[in-house]
């Protein structure tokens, strides 16, 4: 078979060699912050009239199998899911089940995230069921695109972007499946109640809104009309009943839970004293945590000081937990503005307080959006796997080349005002603080602050920071510092081999290609 | 002849260390065989092989098997198993050592501040290496209880490493040796490497305190070592509280007496309470035995580490009865524990007066210290700019308080 990952490649703005062209599309290399603008018109789905469909309301057929025949599943066809059960979705796996069983090949999974309790897909990936996946390739999927072995390239995308991907008609979604904790017939769907809510279904708006055909896929039908309606059911072809839709408890997975480690804890503490002395946490302001404990920690000791200093931010965006539904129910916060739900504490806020309001990719993210909530955002604490010299950062990768993360909001969020990573200078023994870093998703111009256990480093392009921090009593110091600091400690480490092959593309958030992941050599 | 030893720890939730198995056979080839297995072969692959080679040809190993399965570990820890598994199978007096970390150069006064000494269990190293960064007073690298006796041997060659190699970012550096007279057999891994205090747990008796101290004297004459290394001995047993101020006195070196009340309890046939009643008497009477000898007193640790407001009460009364100090077990612990010995407002308010008044006093030229119509006696100054001191370095005061003080 011709190896069909050798491609021709070309050096975008940021000096990394990828590629023009890749599972049959053109490419376009990153060309800068705010510089790719395409004119034109965005895609539009097909037409639809409501004359083809039921005048009852009444879209139910049999069962998930009937309804992706009725859809017209066939080789070659692109294939949307969403992560908003997170670790404890059953549905994801179950719609390849039915593919493989009809023996249609060469499937594109477009999953908005990828977990753990999806790692049984590689089977499908071997047999190819399936042909790559774009969007984040976690764990044994990562590992398995990063050997070479899937037949297509995987593409990584932020959630904003995939929202872009959608409107730019790059990522043509034929078939849909929305798993939904409640639903009525027609196909309207709520994520906040029912047995296995999980709270926002915005990862599956764009779908909802583009796919070709969409099916709603619920364990708790409700007589029309599901409210609220996240999901309007006149974007939906079809409804499916079923047994149990997902597990919420494992919405909370390790990445969505305040960390109990010290030096992580430290971290958090040291971030917060950073912004409080900044002078960012003042009266009305507002913040994002991501995922990872550290960054989740956060809003602890910026509570302890809000409380303390009787102030109260404006709104906060989540990922909800339990600690910003305490921040919004003590009175620290006006808003949670939310962007997916983090544990069950955020689902019964989400139901029960008008206050914690549901957002969107759309909304929080896009780059065709006539502007987004992620720049007007005073302060975004975010995690990387690595940051190098010019505070180009990587979430995707790890330093031995395997891509085993997913971008998440995370490129999104860098537009924020100003934008930290705690990371620790080394885990284990492998340095964070780096020359280069394995995978570039995030440029330094957009990243702000490295706190380390060890030291914090402003990016020198911050000179206000710079300034309001320069009597601190935080150990403040050079990004080169700390690099040689953590090489002092861990020694310096060599960098992986890799294969002429490129195993996936790192999209920027305006669909440009930021970086590319070769294949790891082992 | 063959031989296998094995150091080390290895398997789930292990981090930063690695296990050693070393295998002598008078069949091998003449050239060591190395295998390695790490979490960071890619990036370290080669540093490790190269390593291991340099230490098995340090000692001469010929006609070895070493596997080394590697947890991400440091090369000071990697060189400390090492070491200790070719200890096990072979004499040798040499020492395979890095040099030691120019920060970790320093030595400690008899009477600096002892609020908080996090304990760190000596054959741990994930827990050695960010445990400065918490900055507690001391850090305590812990060679008696928290090492399982197969593990003594290897835990003195980590510990050792890491007193070289570890930067605690300006804490005191203490270990804790075994009970007498194992702990002796610690010395020599301990004292060449810049120790600033040696804990001597379950100490009953002056005696034992006066062996310690000829031993820890021949090994600095050995190494030539000038610089003091201190002594707290823990009052772990009804006897130890009785020869309380015995212990105190027995020498120069012995900076403070600690109080270990979970082994006293079981001494005493009582059951540990929080509220700490069957307890009471001891505390008080090594407090007092401290207090006579003019050194300071340290409580033992609070080991509920999830509770912060109990620590917080516990700390509190501890500093009631006159303890400067206490031990803890999670670095969460130290902030609460430095926020509580400090000094409170009242405290402080009452040391900026008299301070100001002799400072007043010093530049008037007088002789005598007067506040309002009280004599102010030396001691009372000196406790007071010591209170000062400490609430500046607990962020509770500002530096240049009195540019603000006088105007009030």
């Amino acid at each position: 078979m011709k190896n069909n990952k050798i491609l021709e490649l070309t050096e975008n703005a940021l000096g990394r060699k990828v590629p023009t062209i890749a599972n049959g599309q053109k490419q376009i290399p990153y060309m800068g912050v705010g510089k790719y603008k395409p004119t034109g018109f965005k895609h539009a789905p097909r037409i639809y009239s409501c004359a083809d469909y039921p005048a009852d309301g009444n879209k139910l057929v049999k069962d998930l199998k009937e309804a992706l025949i009725r859809c017209g599943i066939k080789d070659g066809m692109t294939i949307s899911t969403h992560h908003h059960f997170r670790n404890g979705d059953l549905l994801a796996v179950q719609i390849f089940d039915i593919a493989h069983e009809l023996g249609i090949k060469d499937l594109v999974w477009f999953p908005s995230a990828s977990f753990p309790c999806q790692e049984v897909m590689t089977k499908y990936l071997e047999d190819g069921t399936i042909n790559r996946i774009e969007g984040s390739m976690n764990g044994a999927l990562g590992k398995f695109c990063s050997e070479g072995k899937m037949q297509g390239i995987g593409v990584l995308r932020s959630h904003g972007g995939r929202y872009q991907a959608v409107q730019d008609g790059e990522v043509k979604i034929d078939i849909a499946v929305i798993a939904a904790p409640t639903a009525d017939a027609f196909g309207n769907a709520t994520g906040d109640r029912g047995p296995a809510a999980c709270g926002l279904l915005g990862f599956a708006l764009a779908d909802s809104q583009y796919a070709d055909r969409v099916i709603v896929v619920t364990d708790n039908l409700v007589p029309f009309p599901c409210i609220p309606w996240q999901i309007h059911g006149n974007y939906v072809d079809f409804t499916v009943v079923t047994d149990k839709i997902g597990i919420p408890e494992k919405i909370v997975s390790g990445t969505t839970e305040i960390t109990k480690s010290p030096d992580r804890l430290l971290l958090a503490e040291m971030t917060a004293q950073f912004c409080i002395e900044a002078g960012i946490v003042k009266d009305g302001f507002s913040f994002q945590a991501g995922a990872g404990g550290t960054a989740l920690s956060i809003g602890i000791y910026f509570s302890e000081y809000l409380r303390q200093n009787k102030i109260k931010a404006r709104y906060v965006r989540g990922g909800s937990n339990k600690y910003l539904v305490q921040m919004l129910e003590e009175g620290l916060t006006d808003y949670i503005l939310d962007g997916q739900t983090f544990d069950l504490d955020g689902v019964r806020s989400m139901r029960e307080n008008i206050n914690h309001i549901n957002t969107s990719p759309f909304t929080s993210y896009n780059y065709h959006g006539k502007g987004n909530f992620s720049s007007m955002t005073d302060v975004v604490i975010l995690g990387a796997t690595e940051v190098d010299l010019n505070f180009n950062a990587n979430v995707v990768s790890h330093s031995d080349g395997y891509v085993l993360h997913g971008i998440g909001g995370w490129q999104n969020c860098l537009f924020s005002k100003c934008t930290i990573l705690p990371v620790p200078l080394f885990r284990d023994r492998i340095p964070v603080i780096v020359d280069q870093v394995t995978s570039l998703c995030g440029p330094g111009e957009l990243i702000d602050v490295i706190v380390t256990e060890r030291g914090i480093a402003i990016n020198p392009k911050r000179l206000d920071l710079i300034d309001a921090l320069k009597h601190s009593s935080l150990p403040i110091k050079t990004i080169e510092q700390l690099k040689d600091e953590a090489e002092k400690i861990c020694g310096k480490p060599e960098k992986p081999e890799f294969g002429e092959e490129i195993v996936a593309l790192i999209k920027w958030v305006d669909g440009t290609v930021i970086d590319a992941a070769r294949r790891v050599l082992k | 002849m063959n031989k296998i030893v094995t150091t080390g720890n290895k398997g789930k939730g292990i981090r930063s260390d690695c296990f050693v198995t070393l295998e002598i056979d008078d069949s091998f080839n003449q050239e060591p065989q190395i295998e390695i297995s790490s979490k960071v072969m890619v990036m370290y692959g080669k540093a490790l092989k190269e390593l291991c080679s340099e230490i098995l040809a340090f000692y001469n190993i010929k006609k070895a098997k070493l596997i080394l399965e590697d947890s991400g570990a440091l090369p000071f820890v990697i060189a400390a198993r090492l070491e200790a598994a070719i200890k096990m199978i072979s004499d040798t007096e040499k020492n395979y050592l890095f040099p030691m970390l120019e920060t970790n150069d320093y030595q400690t006064a008899k009477e600096r501040r002892r609020f908080s000494r996090l304990y760190l269990p000596g054959n741990s190293p994930s827990l050695m290496i960010n445990a400065g960064i918490h900055s507690p007073d001391g850090i305590i690298l812990d060679l008696e209880d928290a090492v399982a006796p197969s593990k003594k041997h290897e835990a003195r060659f980590l510990v050792r490493n890491a007193l070289r190699n570890v930067d605690f970012y300006g804490a005191e550096r203490m270990v804790r040796i075994n009970q007498m007279p194992l702990g002796l057999e610690d010395l020599e891994y301990i004292i060449p490497n810049n120790v600033n205090l040696i804990l001597l747990p379950k100490c009953e008796s002056a005696a034992q305190i006066q062996l310690l101290d000829e031993n820890i004297e021949k090994i600095k004459a050995k190494y030539n070592i000038n610089r003091p290394i201190w002594l707290m001995p823990i009052i772990e047993s009804a006897l130890g509280v009785i020869n309380a101020y015995e212990i105190a006195k027995a020498s120069p070196f012995v900076t403070s007496l600690a109080i270990g009340l979970e082994d006293y309890t079981a001494d005493l046939g009582a059951k540990r309470t929080q509220e700490g009643t069957e307890s009471f008497y001891a505390r008080c009477a090594v407090v007092n035995a401290a207090k006579a000898a003019g050194i300071q007193a340290i409580d033992s640790v609070f080991s509920d580490v999830s509770d912060m407001e109990a620590l917080k009460e516990n700390v509190l009364r501890s500093k009631a009865l006159g303890f400067d100090g206490m031990g803890c077990i999670h670095p969460r612990q130290i902030k609460v524990i430095h926020e509580n010995y400090a000094p409170d407002a009242a405290e402080i308010e009452k040391a900026m007066k008299i301070v100001n008044a002799f400072m007043e006093a010093t530049e008037k030229g007088l002789g005598v210290v007067a506040l309002g119509s009280k004599m102010i006696d030396p001691p009372v100054v000196k406790r007071a700019e010591r209170t000062i001191e400490i609430a500046i370095n607990t962020g509770k005061l500002i530096k240049n308080w009195r540019e603000s003080y006088e105007k009030q």
